[in-house]
């Protein structure tokens, strides 16, 4: 099976965050990692290619910075990456972005794309969906689990409240993946080093330009959120504040 | 035609889901705010009852959007219909709830409509004729208020929780109910769905649990999940997890807390080491007391909390557990 991983550096978990001048997005000096749930999306893509063969393609779109990603997937053991280099990118909208995308794999053929159920920066959870309508593909969301059928594929969908479902699909599709659906490897020494040999396209964005509209919406502004909540903070050496919440446990919430 | 809002409330086995009753309650507020008239829908096989049963509700039209083939439940059938339906009626604002049901057919539906989701807003916000909606980002660290720049309709999706649902307001008489057939066409349907099942026979109900004791990533490694289960012990509660912790095998999935595992409401949650994403936030904030203890004083957990403690919990937790238990035992 031939299999495109989309994959996205985001904001590390940990890491504060500042907002730019103009309180519409975030202040670039940070650390970045891989998004989460796309990192479980590739090491899927390498299980299946390891039962069943193919191929392994990792995409990414934003600034130089994010061939990172990239290159920790190749050492992972995907066969080559496609960059889409621009920090144009990193800007545009999820319909925005699926139609780059599209247009930067138009000559390929792909059995399977994966992409994390969602990002860890702009949450959207619509990338992938809006990529296989795009695709005129069949897709399937928050999968934990596929399997290779005569037909196709067969994937078991999480819902909500611990309840699956088993879902019969053909191929062409579009999956995006949910976290703990595996578990993650770490690259080898020698992947590390093959990786480097590993062939990564870049993609300029003047190359898919022609597919890319207005966004159809707009972050008017990013804040950090208030409280709703009334927080008292409790501050002391560890036993200070163990007596505290002991007195509040007692005395306000009334459990002991 | 006037500019409208339409609600689309989701149903399960004939049954309409506690969420969409919060949509409803917000598309009730946007509605007064901009005098544009609310409208609602329904998607199955035969769903003129529940139709019905949102027409008892302050809107001035409710639908009952039928075929056999909209069950069980595929993408394909859901954006097929309501492409049809929205294209007929043109509604301005067109609101659902972030189910995950939602989130697997709504970016393709605005897609086919060459229009766009605002996804998992939590509030609007009416700025002169400009219509915002706010949202989370980053894990909840940062919120947004994001606007509309491209043609109507206009698709929002609500968090659970954002509205209350047992807001909505009754109308002063029934509204008229519209029965729509709707086509789909041989083909259409790609995938094709099997029963939905749970995975295994819960071991426990942390619904019922008055007390909690909630571990994250901060609790580091699986040993350490003893010392959590230690204060749970203490306190007379049950232990539970955010999803990394379950994902791990640390915990078993049933004692997962948020949108893919249990929503609880206990007396006390006690949330050691948990940032707060938006998954884990919406299974856990109803809540009567919420305390956290996490080392970064940024966690977005702490916006819900009545009692904060910023440090490390490996600190913070084994001389909790001493006091607790002198308390107990009357001291």
């Amino acid at each position: 099976m031939k299999i495109l991983v989309c994959i996205k550096q985001v904001p590390q978990k940990d890491a504060p965050l500042k907002l730019n001048d103009s309180g519409t997005w975030i202040r670039e000096d940070v650390s970045y990692e891989v998004n989460e749930p796309d990192a479980y999306a590739l090491e899927e893509a390498l299980r299946q290619k390891e039962k069943h063969g193919g191929e392994v393609v990792v995409i990414t779109a934003g600034p130089a910075r994010s061939q990172q990603v990239l290159r920790e997937a190749l050492a992972k053991g995907a066969d080559r990456a496609i960059h889409l280099e621009d920090s144009a990118f990193a800007a545009l909208d999820a319909l925005n972005l699926a139609h780059a995308l599209a247009a930067s794999i138009k000559d390929e053929k792909f059995d399977l794309i994966f992409t994390g159920l969602q990002s860890d920066d702009y949450g959207y959870a619509q990338t992938g969906v809006i990529l296989a309508e795009l695709l005129g593909w069949p897709h399937a969301t928050i999968i934990m689990q596929i399997e290779k059928t005569d037909a196709g594929i067969k994937v078991k969908r999480e819902l909500e409240a611990g309840y699956f479902q088993f879902v019969d699909m053909p191929l062409p599709a579009v999956l995006t993946i949910q976290s703990g659906i595996n578990k993650l490897r770490y690259a080898t020494l020698i992947g590390i080093k093959q990786a480097k040999n590993k062939p990564l396209r870049k993609v300029a964005l003047g190359e898919v330009q022609s597919v890319i509209g207005a966004n159809l919406q707009k972050i008017e502004r990013l804040y950090v959120p208030q409280k709703t909540k009334n927080t008292e903070f409790l501050e002391g050496s560890p036993v200070e504040v163990a007596k505290k919440l002991v007195e509040r446990l007692r005395n306000e919430v009334r459990v002991l | 035609m006037p500019d409208t809002i339409l609600v689309i409330a989701e149903q399960r086995e004939g049954k309409l889901s506690r969420v969409s009753w919060e949509t409803l309650a917000a598309g009730q507020a946007l509605a007064a705010e901009t005098g544009w008239p609310l409208e609602a829908a329904v998607l199955g096989d035969a769903v003129a009852d529940l139709a019905s049963e949102i027409a008892a509700k302050k809107l001035s039209k409710a639908y009952a959007l039928q075929s056999p083939k909209l069950e069980p439940y595929t993408p394909d059938a859901f954006a097929v219909a309501l492409k049809q339906f929205i294209a007929a009626r043109q509604p301005k604002l067109v609101l659902l709830p972030h189910t995950y049901q939602v989130r697997d057919f709504v970016p393709k539906l605005a897609t086919a409509m060459k229009s766009t989701v605002i996804s998992d807003c939590v509030a609007y916000k009416k700025e002169g004729e400009k219509l915002l909606f706010t949202r989370q980002m980053f894990q909840g660290k940062l919120a947004a208020d994001v606007s509309f720049t491209g043609d109507p309709p206009w698709f929002v999706t609500f968090q659970n929780g954002a509205f209350r649902g047992d807001r909505a307001e009754a109308g002063a008489s029934a509204a008229p109910v519209e029965t729509v057939n709707v086509e789909i066409a041989d083909g259409v349907i790609r995938n094709q769905p099997q029963e939905v099942f749970k995975e295994a026979k819960q071991a426990v109900d942390l619904t019922q649990a008055e007390i909690i004791v909630a571990v994250g990533r901060g609790i580091k490694e699986q040993k350490n999940i003893e010392l959590a289960q230690q204060l749970a012990d203490a306190l007379g509660g049950e232990i539970a997890a955010s999803r990394p912790i379950c994902d791990s095998g640390w915990l078993p999935m049933d004692r997962q807390i948020g949108s893919s595992g249990q929503t609880v409401a206990p007396k006390l949650y006690l949330a050691l080491g948990i940032s707060g994403a938006i998954q884990h936030i919406v299974g856990m904030k109803g809540a009567r007391t919420i305390i956290a203890v996490n080392k970064d004083s940024e966690a977005p957990i702490f916006e819900i909390v009545d009692y904060a403690v910023v440090g490390n919990l490996f600190d913070i937790v084994p001389p909790l557990i001493e006091e607790v238990k002198k308390a107990k035992a009357g001291g």
